[in-house]
């Protein structure tokens, strides 16, 4: 699965569309594949602040708890409550399974994320 | 998102010097098996989608497939230790809370080893190789523990302990279509084989092999026990993954094989038993025979059973959004802590949430409404009977009330109906129900 180069990308293996100050966050096809199928997602309610760096939620495999970590700061303006019911559309669509919807608090923090091909080095090394 | 807190009975990644690994598992690396280190043991938590066999792979697929038609487990790890001699049975009785005295010889049961405090030291299968010959199945990680333990609570009777653990590569074929995989690799007739009984014969030309009706899936299936030498091994799992083609078998994972066992309610050591619980506490009573005569931890029993409990394993489920896992806290309705989850995990085929727990009897009846904190989710379960899952038995015979076929067809990968009640394919199943390993309806009383 190709890597969307307008995303960036952080090294725990989420993605970060930004659109004005609107940040959207999920995890990569690289995440979902080493959690094989995904059964629960565990989102923040709205209006949570998150910390870059920090965690906001978890994502469960039948055998494993995984943490997710923000990208970025800010506040959560929107939760996917589609993954409620449907988990497994993190798996069959990792990029276009948005987690949560954030209004960036620094936007500086951007630069600090990984470009795509920064992103699929990284993997790449990882194996 | 890092993968943290694997909720597998598992320790660290399989990095350390010291573990060790199965004859095969060069086998395992070659189908590309997510490898793990359980309890100093290198082996495959489940393996990759597989185009040439059209399956996803992973957990949940190894787990349907079980279920459905056949599935593959290399379980080398486990021990094996052989008592013979004079005294032999006297041995086995003395050490073991379940009664060896009715074993004939090609039966085999559930049972335990016991400290003097009525705690397991481990759960054991008991096979009666012969007149005063014995061969006990042991956990993987608890080898040299059980092995020590044995050698002690034998040594005034007059047998011989051997320890056969590395002499042996366990393999075993689990599911409906288990024993037709395993039929077309052995002269010896599986069909006269019972559940919880074993033969000898040849498997891939392999003589005197021991083929037991046994497993940890909660479906019928085989266990062989085979010589460890890496090709001989490396040949014989090759085989049966080539007999088990047409029935779309799998080779399967301890991911897949946790969450199997799980779903049948069968313990596993460290969880549901341990040095710190009893038989009537883990609801194993059904394998503990007081009258048979003394054993080791007789006495604490039954100072035990006049105290009265204090708590006991229930299954529960779900009842709305969260996973219940291993280790976490179990509350009353008033949110108080009470117990613990021992094994939780979703449960594939049956398409719940479930968990195994310790909690006070009087939390635990039937219905009752407790909750379990899941990190940051407090998720209310109800005390549900188990074992979750009984796999499908045959039809009565003719002329009673009509029942589906529930034996899937040969060849036929299908997944059935995925959500049978907790306990159901409605048969008068006179077999054992809370917290046994499924036991055949045998006419030798155990």
């Amino acid at each position: 699965m190709a890597y969307p180069p307008e995303f960036k990308y952080t090294k725990e293996h989420e993605w970060l569309a930004v659109e004005n100050t609107t940040g959207t966050i999920g995890i990569t096809d690289h995440a979902q594949s080493s959690l094989g199928d995904i059964v629960f997602v565990e989102l923040p309610k709205v209006g949570t602040e998150l910390t870059a760096g920090k965690t906001f939620g978890t994502v469960e495999s039948v055998k494993a708890v995984s943490d997710l970590f923000a990208p970025v700061s800010g506040t959560v303006i929107a939760i996917n409550e589609e993954l409620a019911t449907s988990p497994e559309k993190v798996n069959t669509a990792p990029h276009a399974a948005w987690m949560v919807k954030i209004t960036l608090s620094n936007p500086a923090e951007i630069g600090a994320l990984l470009s795509v091909a920064d992103y699929e080095k990284f993997i790449a090394e990882e194996q | 998102m890092i993968p943290t807190r694997e909720v597998l009975p598992l320790s660290s990644n399989a990095e350390s010097a010291g573990v060790r690994k199965t004859a095969l598992n060069a086998a395992h690396r070659e189908l590309g098996a997510r490898m793990v280190d359980f309890n100093g043991w290198e082996m495959p938590v489940e393996y990759p989608a597989n185009a040439a066999a059209k399956h996803p792979g992973g957990l949940v697929a190894e787990h349907l497939i079980v279920r459905s038609s056949v599935g593959l487990f290399d379980v080398s790890h486990m021990g094996d230790i052989r008592l013979h001699g004079p005294q032999a049975l006297e041995a086995v009785q003395h050490m073991t809370m379940n009664d060896a005295a009715h074993l004939a010889v090609g039966q085999a049961q559930y049972s335990a080893l016991l400290y003097p405090t009525g705690t397991f030291v481990d759960d054991v299968l008991v096979h009666r190789l012969g007149e005063n010959d014995y061969l006990l199945v042991i956990n993987a990680g608890t080898r040299e523990k059980d092995l020590n333990w044995v050698r002690g609570a034998a040594r005034n009777f007059d047998c011989i302990v051997e320890d056969l653990s590395d002499q042996y590569t366990q393999i075993a074929i689990q599911g409906p279509n288990g024993w037709r995989t395993l039929q077309k690799l052995t002269g010896a007739d599986l069909s006269k084989v019972k559940f919880y009984w074993f033969t000898h014969g040849t498997v891939c030309g392999l003589p005197n092999t021991l083929i037991a009706r046994t497993g940890y899936t909660a479906e019928d299936g085989f266990e062989i026990y085979i010589p460890s030498d890496e090709t001989t091994s490396t040949r014989v799992w090759k085989q049966l993954l080539g007999a088990g083609e047409e029935f779309g078998i799998l080779p399967c994972g301890l991911g897949a094989r946790n969450t199997l066992r799980l779903e049948g309610a069968l313990s596993l050591y460290g969880h549901e038993i341990s040095d710190t619980i009893t038989p009537w506490e883990a609801r194993l009573d059904r394998f503990l025979k007081m009258d048979k005569g003394e054993f080791i931890g007789h006495s604490a029993l039954v100072n035990q059973k006049q105290r009265g409990l204090k708590t006991i394993l229930v299954g529960l489920e779900a009842i709305e959004r969260g996973i219940p896992r291993d280790g976490y806290n179990v509350t009353d309705p008033e949110g108080r802590h009470i117990g613990y989850v021992t094994s939780g995990s979703p449960a594939p085929f049956l398409k719940k949430n479930i968990a195994l727990a310790y909690v006070p009897l009087e939390h635990s009846a039937e219905g009752t409404e407790l909750g379990v904190e899941c990190r940051s989710l407090h998720v209310k379960c109800k005390v549900v009977p188990t074992p979750f899952y009984k796999r499908p038995r045959p039809a009565p015979a003719a002329g009673s009330a009509a029942l589906p076929d529930p034996a899937p067809a040969a060849g036929s990968a299908a997944l059935p109906d995925p959500a049978p009640a907790a306990g159901s394919a409605a048969l008068p199943d006179p077999a054992p129900a809370a917290g046994s390993a499924a036991l055949p309806e045998t006419k030798h009383p155990q």
